[in-house]
Order: structure tokens, then C-alpha cells, then sequence
């Protein structure tokens, strides 16, 4: 399937600066992608280039095959981390006023807005100032600013912040619901447990540079270091522990989830497979807990970043 | 096009719905003519009061100099003596005047005093001394044996017309009235420039703080933005005057029907015409003023109207792209100071210029500065009521929009990074770094 969104080649400068370095990403239609980096690594440089905010040095963005142009502009919604609303304008006339910035008519707009506003309880906001609302509030109107114009591709960043954890709940599950209307979704954060909870694909950026990028479960497989943790049952731990230490390096585990007294992380060595440690383990204990290692995404996060230092 | 125009709504709505916009364009009026009306009330005020001064003749030579006048009112206290006198006119009167008897004329005219409680009213003593003086005068004529009928047929006012070699007449009056549209123009858009300058810029400021900006720019140029709010801010600037005009001339009428016509008046009331030259003054004050309509009519009124306009939309464009700028330089109004003196600059300077250039609207100075584009707006406006060559103009307007064009371009691309740009206040060289980004 054609990507909804192919970055290839991209340079850009600031001065002697260099804020994106050769960056080449493509975000398959219909996936929740996934864009992280430490902070000042370039990640929303590149979400500006892809606004068309800012244009790249050099490099070519294709937006569902197209050459990224001004008439994108309706076709993408960005919802950016630093954001706001202006302070003395009703929240039904900015949210009127920013809907038609996005090529919608006044009536198309006011029809959907009304939808929204109804489906997150506020339709009595309308004609509140937004000094009159708190912060969470302000974001809610600004989620529904950003999709409501039904763009292909949305981008989000740190869209759960400033919310609380019921809201942060309805955000999400709005966001798989777009998802699966067919949107495609940018979504850079700094939070590795939503990215575990919606993201397919990630692209980690470092330093202007990208590090890593591909499906999250082809990089969890690329990061695994072949490691089981086990939880055993036997009548003579000691003797068991030296008869693992003579084939494996192991070290105890302190999970709370295995009931076991015995409870081992072990490491396989090159060559060995999960097949050989049940074998082995079976014939001296009682196997209770048996389970693979899988690195989490703040555990890829930290190594990756800290292999390219 | 069609986004350039929702901005320009929202900046104009934005604007005129604002409090302080409703209540300046109300109350300035309002103000205006009451401080106009406050004027007209004082004066009536003072010239209904009627002075009371006394005096004591004792050369019994000057009698006939005290006559009553519409503010004044003069008592002959002669017989009571000088002592007396002072207490009565202590107690009573406003003032008195001693005229000592002495042997020469000369003596006499260095000698007269006038008491009073407080300092005396300079406008009554100029009037008394000038009386004096006549009178003295014409004493000593009598006393040389001239004809003092004779000296007064002899006597004469000149008044000096002007013309110009195409034969238009002008007159002082004229100048008066060229100095004063010329110099409404030029102050007009000085301030029509700093104060929609100044809003334009704390637009701009505004969503940068409440951090709209990224939104906005996600969806339209930066420069369309910016493009839009001074566009905005323009309407309604001009709406505002259009609204204040209107009020203020409406205001002015129903304020001179109230007070009566006498109201008009009282500026001209303000000279004094002296006795024996009345006629032959009405006679050149009447010639005078036929001049100055017909210099009206002569007036380059279509040349004023449509460089007004020109100059008006060159110079608040280049003035609120600048102001935009800096807005987007800087994160708040406060940090902005360091980047306003050097626009302030060439304004004041424009109008303290333009106001020189009154005097002489065709030297070298007023020349160079009505080509400048920086100052060209104010003062060539100032200088066009008194004719100026059309190349003048023409090279002006050319400077004026080739200046248009580099500043905003210049101004979009600080704006275009300014408004992403958080943090600190950046230095002039950042801003001369941002201009290759």
C-alpha cells in the first residue's frame, strides 16, 4: 500500500545549525505512527516542514503520492504542543474562525462543531470566552479544532497533556475511532506507555539524525536480547541455581506477578532457543512462570539513545 | 485570497469589539468638543466680566483717553486725590491708574502708574499704554502746531499681497491655511501610524503569548497573517476616524447652535483694530479674505487628496509591517522598548521637520525629507499645499513604494520566524541571522 506520507532526503539549517539531518520516514496509511526523540532532537522541526510552516533545505514530501502543496493544507490536522486560543474570542467563534482557516464553509463547520461539542458535553461552551475555561477545557476545543475538518493525516503532539486521566481516556479512545475511520496518525510524545498502548510503527529521532524506524514489533524483536523469565518450584534451590549457573547467565527476579521462590531472569547464549531452557529446566524443576523478555519502548528508547551519544 | 480576507475580519472584529476601542471612539469625541466647548464657555466668561478701573488725572490732559469699552469701564476719582483714590479703588475697583502732573510731556509719559491688588491684566495695561501713547502723541503734535487732521489723512496700512508668476494671488491667510491642512495631513497619519502601528504589534504579541500562533500558521502563510492584521487593524483605524469625524462635526454643529453664533466668533473678535484705520483695515481684512477663498479654491485639492491617500496607505505599511516584526520579535510588550526607538526615530523627526518646512516648504531640508521614505508621508503631505514640482512627487511616491516593498518583504521574514521563536529577547544580530533562515 502507497504511504500516506513519504519524507525523503530531508535537510534543514538554522544558521550553522543543523535541525534535521537526511531524514527519510514514511507513515503507512491507516497506522498510528509513532515519532519520538529526546527534547532539541528535530522532531518538530520536521512536523513543521510536514505543516508546510517551515520549508525543508533540501528533500521532497509526498503526501498520498503528491508533492506536498498548498492545497494539503486541508488535508492535514496539527494539534501543536504548544498551543492555545486566543484569550478574548468566544470558543464558538475561533473555533468557526480556525475551521474556515481550514477551507471549510461557515455552515459545513457550525453543523460539525455542533456534533462535537455535543458528543464531549460542552455545548454550552459556545459562547464562553476562553479565559473563562479552564486548561483542560481549552484542550478539548482545541482537539476538536484539529480533526474536526476530517483531514487524511493528523499529527498530534503530547496530545494528553494538560489532561486529566479520565479525559486523557476520551482523547484516546477518539483517536483509535479515527483510526479506524481511516486517518492516519503522527503522534510524537514523550510518554513510552502510550506509544506502547497505540502506536504500530515508530521513528526515533537523535541529535538531527534518525536512529531507528520501522513496525514497533519488529523493533521490540530487534532489541530482544534473548532472555526468559522463569519462576520454579523445587526442593533444593541451591543446587538448581548451580546447575543453571554452569550453562546460563542468570540473576533473581523480583516481579511480583510469578508465585514462585524461585524466580530467574535468564539469558540465552547465541544459538540457543526458548526450546532448549523448558528442556533443560523441565528435567530438574517445576516449571510455573515462563516468559520472554520483550524490551518496552522507554527500554528501546534509552538504549538507542544512548548507543549514539 | 479567500483566508487573507477571514483574517482581516477577525482582526477588525477582533478589534472593534474591544472595550477600550468602543470607549475611545465614544468618549474622544465627546471630549474634543467638550474641551472645545470649555474654550468658547471661558471665553464668553471673560468678556462678559466688566473691569472697573478708576482714575486720577492730575495733568487733566488725559480725560479723554478713558472710555468705556465693552470689558472695561473707566471712573474719573480725579477730586478725591491720589490717597483716597487708592483706598476706594482698593475696596471697590479693579485697578487705578495715576497720571501725575508734570512739566513736559516727556516727564509725564515716563511717570504714570498703575495700582492694583493683583498683577494687572497685561492685555488692560497694553491697552491703557497704547491709549496713553496716542494721546501723548497727539499732544505733541499740537504743541509742534501740525495739523493733526493732515497727520491723520497721512496716515496709511500696508499690506503686502503676494502672487506668483502665473499671477495666483496668495495671501498670509492663505499660508495660515496651507500651514494648517499641510500640517493636519502630516500630524494625522503620525498618529494614525503609531497608534495602529502600536496595535498591530501587540496583536501580533498576543498570539504569540497565547500561543495560538502555531495553529493559525498551520493553516494559512505567515505573511497572509500578517498581511491580514494590518490590513484589519487599518479598517478599523479608518473606521474610527470616519466615526470620530462625523460625531466631532456633528457635536461641533449642535454645540454653535446652543451657544449662539457668537461662538465662531470669538477667535476672530480677537484683534484689535485701532480708531483711526478702522476702514481702510476692514477694506484689506475683506480683500484678504476673498484671497484666501479664492486660494481655496486654488488649492491643490485632487494633488491633496489622492497623495494623502498614497501616502498614507506607503507610510502605515511600511510603519505596521515594522511594528509587526517587532512584535514577533519579542515575547512581550515590555521587552519591546529597545526595538521602538529607532522606529519612533524618523517619525518625530518627520513631524518636527514638517513643522520647520512650514517656513520655508522649498529649501534643501525640506526637499531631502520629503523624498526619504521614512519621513516622506508626513512631510511632503505638509509640503504639497504649497505646490510642489510634480517630479518631486513622483520620485517620492517611486522611493515611497520601493521602500513598501523591501520592508514588508524584510518585516515577513523576521515575522515568519519571530513567531515560532520563544525564550529570549533576541539581539539585532539574531534578527540579521534570521533573515537567511
Amino acid at each position: 500500500m502507497k504511504p500516506i506520507l513519504k519524507v525523503e532526503n530531508v535537510y534543514k539549517t538554522y544558521g550553522n545549525y543543523t535541525a534535521l539531518n537526511n531524514i527519510s520516514i514514511e507513515i503507512p496509511k491507516g497506522s498510528i505512527f509513532g515519532l519520538l526523540g529526546p527534547n532539541g532532537a528535530g522532531k518538530t522541526s520536521l512536523i513543521r516542514i510536514i505543516n508546510q510552516i517551515t520549508l525543508p533545505d533540501s528533500g521532497s514530501i509526498y503526501l498520498d503520492g503528491e508533492p506536498l502543496s498548498q492545497n494539503h493544507i486541508q488535508s492535514i490536522g496539527y494539534l501543536p504542543e504548544e498551543r492555545g486560543l486566543y484569550k478574548s474570542m468566544t470558543v464558538g467563534e475561533q473555533a468557526l474562525y480556525l475551521a474556515q482557516l481550514k477551507g471549510m464553509s461557515k455552515q459545513e463547520a457550525k453543523k460539525k462543531l455542533l456534533f462535537w461539542f455535543e458528543k464531549f458535553d460542552i455545548g454550552n461552551w459556545w459562547n464562553k470566552k476562553i479565559q473563562e475555561l479552564s486548561k483542560g477545557m481549552a484542550q478539548k476545543v482545541q482537539f476538536i479544532v484539529t480533526v474536526l475538518h476530517e483531514p487524511k493525516l493528523l499529527i498530534f503532539d503530547e496530545p494528553f497533556s494538560g489532561f486529566d486521566p479520565i479525559n486523557a481516556n476520551l482523547i484516546k479512545d477518539e483517536i483509535l475511532k479515527l483510526r479506524e475511520n481511516g486517518a492516519s496518525i503522527i503522534f510524537s510524545t514523550h510518554r513510552m506507555e502510550s506509544v506502547e498502548e497505540l502506536c504500530e510503527h515508530i521513528a526515533l529521532i537523535h541529535k538531527s539524525n534518525k536512529i531507528l524506524d520501522g513496525k514497533l514489533n519488529d523493533i521490540k524483536q530487534q532489541f530482544k536480547t534473548n532472555t526468559f523469565e522463569v519462576g520454579l518450584i523445587t526442593d533444593n534451590e541451591d543446587e538448581l541455581l548451580q546447575e543453571i549457573g554452569h550453562h546460563f547467565n542468570f540473576e533473581h527476579s523480583s516481579s511480583k506477578l510469578i508465585y514462585a521462590d524461585t524466580k530467574l531472569i535468564i539469558g540465552l547464549k547465541n544459538g540457543e532457543t526458548s526450546k532448549d531452557l523448558i528442556q533443560f529446566l523441565n528435567a530438574k524443576a517445576q516449571i510455573n512462570h515462563f516468559s520472554e523478555i520483550i524490551p518496552s519502548v522507554n527500554d528501546i528508547f534509552l538504549k538507542a539513545v544512548a548507543s549514539h551519544n | 485570497m479567500n483566508k487573507l480576507k477571514l483574517i482581516v475580519k477577525r482582526e477588525f472584529l477582533a478589534k472593534v469589539k474591544n472595550k477600550s476601542f468602543i470607549v475611545m471612539t465614544i468618549l474622544s469625541p465627546l471630549l474634543m468638543v467638550g474641551l472645545f466647548a470649555l474654550i468658547v464657555f471661558l471665553n464668553q466668561k471673560n468678556s462678559e466680566e466688566i473691569r472697573t478701573v478708576a482714575f486720577v488725572d492730575e495733568s487733566n490732559l488725559m480725560e479723554s483717553v478713558f472710555i468705556d469699552s465693552e470689558s472695561t469701564k473707566y471712573i474719573n476719582l480725579t477730586e478725591l486725590g491720589l490717597a483716597l483714590a487708592k483706598e476706594k479703588t482698593n475696596e471697590f475697583y479693579y485697578g487705578l491708574v495715576y497720571i501725575p502732573k508734570k512739566d513736559s510731556l516727556n516727564e509725564l509719559a515716563s511717570s504714570i502708574l498703575f495700582y492694583s491688588n493683583e498683577s494687572p491684566s497685561l492685555s488692560l495695561v497694553g491697552d491703557i499704554e497704547h491709549n496713553l501713547e496716542r494721546k501723548i502723541r497727539d499732544l505733541k503734535i499740537e504743541q509742534l502746531q501740525f495739523d493733526i487732521e493732515k497727520i491723520k489723512a497721512a496716515e496709511t496700512v500696508v499690506t503686502v499681497h503676494s502672487e506668483n508668476f502665473s499671477g495666483e494671488k496668495s495671501s498670509k491667510m492663505g499660508s495660515m491655511l496651507k500651514m494648517a491642512t499641510g500640517g493636519g495631513f502630516g500630524y494625522l497619519i503620525f498618529m494614525f501610524i503609531i497608534i495602529y502601528g502600536t496595535s498591530v504589534m501587540r496583536s501580533v504579541i498576543e498570539e504569540k503569548t497565547s500561543r495560538i500562533i502555531e495553529v493559525i500558521i498551520s493553516s494559512v502563510k505567515p505573511f497572509q497573517l500578517m498581511m491580514g492584521k494590518i490590513i484589519g487593524n487599518a479598517l478599523a483605524g479608518i473606521l474610527q476616524f470616519i466615526i470620530w469625524m462625523i460625531s466631532a462635526g456633528f457635536l461641533m454643529f449642535a454645540i454653535t447652535l446652543i451657544l449662539g453664533p457668537d461662538a465662531t466668533e470669538v477667535a476672530a473678535n480677537s484683534t484689535q483694530i485701532t480708531n483711526g484705520v478702522v476702514q481702510q483695515v476692514q477694506e484689506s481684512a475683506m480683500s484678504d479674505i476673498q484671497l484666501a477663498l479664492q486660494e481655496i479654491k486654488n488649492l491643490p485639492i485632487l494633488t491633496m487628496f489622492f497623495s494623502f491617500i498614497i501616502y498614507f496607505l506607503g507610510g502605515y505599511l511600511i510603519y505596521s509591517s515594522i511594528y509587526a516584526a517587532i512584535g514577533a520579535a519579542v515575547d512581550s510588550e515590555t521587552d519591546t522598548q529597545q526595538f521602538m526607538m529607532p522606529v519612533l526615530m524618523p517619525l518625530i523627526i518627520a513631524i518636527y521637520v514638517g513643522f520647520s518646512v512650514i517656513e520655508n516648504p522649498h529649501g534643501p531640508i525640506a526637499l531631502g525629507f520629503s523624498l526619504f521614505p521614512l519621513t516622506s508621508p508626513i512631510v511632503m503631505l505638509m509640503r504639497i499645499p504649497f505646490g510642489v514640482p510634480w517630479w518631486q512627487i513622483a520620485v517620492s511616491m517611486f522611493l515611497l513604494i520601493i521602500t513598501f516593498i523591501g520592508i514588508v518583504w524584510f518585516a515577513a521574514k523576521i515575522y515568519r520566524v519571530g513567531i515560532l521563536m520563544y525564550g529570549k529577547k533576541p539581539t539585532y544580530k539574531e534578527l540579521y541571522k534570521w533573515l537567511k533562515y
